[in-house]
């Protein structure tokens, strides 16, 4: 049942994942955004079926909620249209498709298959909320309040960023 | 069919990594390449949690805390460079943004 629910979730992100870059359909980075929720979406189901219930509901709270609200309220906010007449340049999408496929036949035939990195591995850890937190509060409090630095410079910046002139 | 187990998730994180890697090299598009971006530290959080569960070593999904936390920020960043760079050139085109081109 639970290899079932990997096969399907699996297919969707990389379906969804494949619609975001490539959409033979649309060229709106509207389309784009969209796919990218479901995508967002389906990775969590990802995460439930690693046990990591913590991350997978963050996941949908930060990157399908705030983040793509932000994508989308740029979009809005540039009205881009005009991308649809714009022609590719054959020879930069045949060396770009050569290149990435090259580079995912290397990762996957050899170095992950034949690493043996997953040989009699059991899945054992259970991601529970209250072991992550305990580990985020005592081992990793120091990078934990780094990051809120992180996050309120990232505010700042932003703020500085968008507007029209400096006084 | 096989137990699913650690290959598996890695081959579906590599392919989500190469997909958003295309996204970038294809897309002349600042915004959808920035989408590109996203996918591939998507990827690199399956890669920490599946790792994570079959070492059993919760560091990896704390690490998947951190990574979430710092993209958020880069998002809101990167798309206020973006709209900062659409209002001088009216564009968000990579092709459009070649004043520092030799």
């Amino acid at each position: 049942m639970q290899d079932l629910f990997f096969y399907l979730f699996a297919a969707l992100t990389l379906l969804c994942g494949f619609l975001v870059v490539a959409n033979p359909f649309s060229r709106s980075p509207v389309t784009s955004a969209m796919f990218l929720v479901v995508m967002m979406a389906c990775l969590a189901g990802l995460f439930v079926t690693l046990h990591a219930f913590f991350i997978a509901a963050v996941q949908i709270l930060v990157y399908a909620g705030a983040v793509m609200v932000l994508f989308l309220f740029v979009i809005m906010l540039l009205d881009l249209k005009e991308e649809d007449r714009r022609k590719f340049n054959a020879f930069g999408i045949g060396a770009g498709l050569i290149a990435v496929v090259g580079i995912a036949a290397i990762l996957i035939f050899k170095v992950i298959l034949p690493s043996g990195v997953g040989a009699n591995k059991q899945p054992m850890i259970e991601g529970s909320t209250v072991a992550l937190g305990r580990e985020l509060f005592t081992n990793y409090l120091l990078p934990f309040e780094i990051v809120s630095v992180l996050l309120l410079v990232a505010m700042v910046g932003v703020i500085l960023l968008s507007k029209k002139e400096l006084k | 069919m096989m137990q699913v187990g650690l290959e598996h998730y890695l081959v579906v994180s590599t392919l989500l990594f190469c997909l958003g890697v295309l996204g970038v090299i294809l897309r002349r598009n600042l915004l959808v390449m920035y989408m590109g971006l996203e996918l591939m530290l998507n990827a690199a959080n399956l890669a920490l949690v599946s790792f994570s569960r079959f070492n059993n070593n919760l560091n990896g999904q704390v690490m998947v805390f951190f990574i979430i936390t710092v993209a958020a920020a880069e998002v809101a960043v990167g798309l206020a460079l973006i709209v900062a760079l659409y209002r001088k050139r009216q564009s968000a085109h990579v092709e459009d943004l070649t004043s520092m081109k030799l």
